[in-house]
């Protein structure tokens, strides 16, 4: 594929604009390297903390009208065992970038999870200041400027890598959230995380996710995430990285349009499966070469012109 | 609308139209679900108990005329323990079936090894494969003792007709050969070529019968378990090496089984993703 696709966010370079969202087979450096494999011009793992957490009990997912439901509840092995895992990946050579989410209950835990992450080889860090279904943590942090700006500052105090914020949808005014990042030393921004909803079986009458509430994605959100991403650019002047329903072309497009550099896939893999990454990056090239553009970076924001 | 929504995920209540007591620890469940009735043998569904859990079962009968579906449960846990407690016409959610499933052979010498609630898995492919009479099936049984052999009955009935052999063993000598199932698959590969072998069990037992037929160089297919979440390839909860069990698995050739050798046998991976190793 030509290199019109190759873009550049925050000092990362990238092949192609698609990137694994967080929360999906961020895991092990096994699948992020088979998600590579398969075309993603970026990873972003699976949100770590420093302690190890085991989530919520099942069911934690479930299928609704034109999306998923989940609530994982933030699993994973604690920065500590997951650095092996980063360390894998980078041994192995891979030349796309690693971007690690991480999440904390505080803005020094926050601090502390990039450090040893960055530390490890992470490219960048993305903050997860935007998991709808967490306590103390999560979109509690998100839905507070004030909050966000300390997390990021106390993140930007020890870390060189460019910090990438993703925020919430389940605020009034995201641009103001965004704003605030930003200010404090964002260097990106991804929008959205998922929404809180949640799903009730009517022949039990009992809530199905396991916590009850959950955070919505797939198709159902793509809307809400293209006006975020629309709002936000014309607030700050960070790149943003679009998330939220991306299935196909067409939806990234749509997404670089309202002002995102980068798109992030992740529930369209249950239905897509990893052939995802390619088929969106051959639509979006296509669509390049018809419109006559060189360059990937010549459609982001074009959407604000009218 | 997109190819979005997958039929088979969606989550659908059923209730439980009859119960059977396999083993003293061991009850096999009826439920109706066209979806599920509609599977092979080797895939699995997930089972809502409501206000518990959510496990993911293989389907240990496939009945499409009746549109029934069967699971056959161990109580192990929470769960499980609520599940046995469960009586006719009591509602569990069901969605799948996900998977794979064992990739049916054209082979003539079939060797299909289980222990313990493998059977729920095997039992319907070995149906599947004894409606071809020029297959020839010898199927291995173990157990710890003789009143934990899962489906010995069935198993024998349907190599009754499908002229096929069967051989069981259990671990303390109490029916068939003294011994681990797999001493007497050693044996008979030693002794006997076979076209494909099968295995569905405790994954040390998978892991032997791996090893066997790598040495006498015999096509493998194994159906593995992990903990499951989402069962449908994103979270990455039953993920080994490259490969997610409940989408590119559960059942696993030896070639894709060598490729994942550093942790097949070795450990599977808890909740909170960390690893947890197998006993040898």
């Amino acid at each position: 594929m030509s290199n019109r696709l190759a873009t550049e966010i925050a000092g990362l370079k990238l092949r192609n604009p698609t990137m694994l969202a967080a929360g999906i087979l961020g895991l092990s450096g096994a699948s992020m390297r088979q998600v590579i494999e398969n075309g993603a011009g970026a990873v972003v793992t699976k949100s770590v903390g420093v302690k190890p957490r085991k989530g919520y009990p099942n069911p934690a997912v479930v299928q609704v009208s034109r999306g998923l439901l989940n609530a994982m509840g933030l699993p994973n092995p604690g920065v500590h065992e997951f650095v092996e895992e980063i360390r894998e990946l980078k041994e192995d050579g891979v030349e796309v970038p690693i971007i690690v989410s991480v999440y904390g209950f505080s803005a020094e835990e926050f601090a502390k999870a990039a450090h040893v992450v960055e530390k490890a080889g992470a490219d960048a860090l993305e903050l997860n200041v935007s998991c709808p279904h967490v306590k103390k943590t999560g979109s509690e942090i998100g839905q507070n400027p004030s909050l966000v700006a300390e997390v990021v500052e106390k993140v930007k105090a020890v870390s060189k890598k460019p910090v990438i914020l993703k925020l919430t949808p389940n605020v009034a005014d995201i641009a103001e959230v965004a704003k605030a990042g930003v200010k404090a030393g964002a260097d990106a921004i991804t929008a959205i995380n998922t929404m809180r909803a949640m799903a009730i079986d009517v022949e039990t009458a009992m809530p199905i996710l396991a916590n009850k509430i959950g955070g919505l994605s797939g198709p159902a959100i793509k809307p809400v995430a293209v006006r975020c991403v629309y709002e936000i650019y014309e607030a700050v002047d960070v790149p943003i990285i679009g998330c939220g329903g991306i299935t196909t072309w067409q939806d990234a497009v749509e997404f670089m349009l309202a002002g995102a550099s980068g798109v992030q896939i992740g529930t369209a893999i249950a239905s897509q499966d990893l052939g995802v990454f390619k088929s969106v990056t051959k639509g979006i090239d296509s669509y390049l070469r018809r419109k006559g553009l060189r360059s990937v970076k010549d459609i982001v924001g074009l959407s604000h012109r009218h | 609308m997109s190819a979005y929504l997958t039929a088979t995920n969606q989550l659908r209540t059923t209730r439980i139209v009859s119960i059977r007591n396999e083993t003293p620890t061991i009850k096999s469940f009826a439920l109706h679900d066209s979806l599920g009735a509609k599977a092979s043998p080797g895939q699995f569904v997930m089972i809502w108990i409501p206000g518990i859990d959510e496990i993911p079962m293989s389907l240990s009968t496939i009945s499409s005329k009746e549109n029934l579906v069967g699971i056959t449960v161990k109580k192990v846990g929470e769960a499980t323990g609520k599940l046995h407690n469960m009586k006719i016409g009591d509602v569990v959610g069901i969605r799948g079936p996900f998977g794979n499933g064992y990739t049916p052979t054209k082979a003539r010498k079939v060797m299909i090894v289980g222990g313990g609630t493998g059977l729920a898995s095997l039992a319907p492919l070995t149906e599947e494969i004894g409606k071809q009479k020029e297959r020839k099936i010898t199927f291995l049984l173990g157990a710890k003792k003789h009143n934990e052999l899962l489906f010995l009955e069935r198993i024998k009935a349907i190599l009754d007709r499908a002229n096929g052999t069967i051989i069981t063993s259990t671990e303390d000598g109490s029916y068939g050969i003294k011994g681990l199932i797999t001493e007497s698959a050693e044996q008979l590969l030693a002794k006997e070529e076979f076209d494909i072998v099968y295995a569905c069990g405790p994954e040390m037992m998978m892991h032997k019968m791996f090893q066997l037929t790598e040495k006498a160089a015999v096509p493998f297919q194994a159906s593995l378990e992990r903990l499951m979440r989402c069962a449908i390839g994103l979270c990455g909860t039953c993920v080994i090496g490259k490969y997610r069990v409940c989408k590119d698995g559960p059942v696993f050739s030896g070639v894709q089984l060598r490729e994942v050798r550093d942790e097949f046998g070795h450990f599977k991976r808890g909740f909170d993703s960390r690893k947890l190793p197998f006993k040898p």
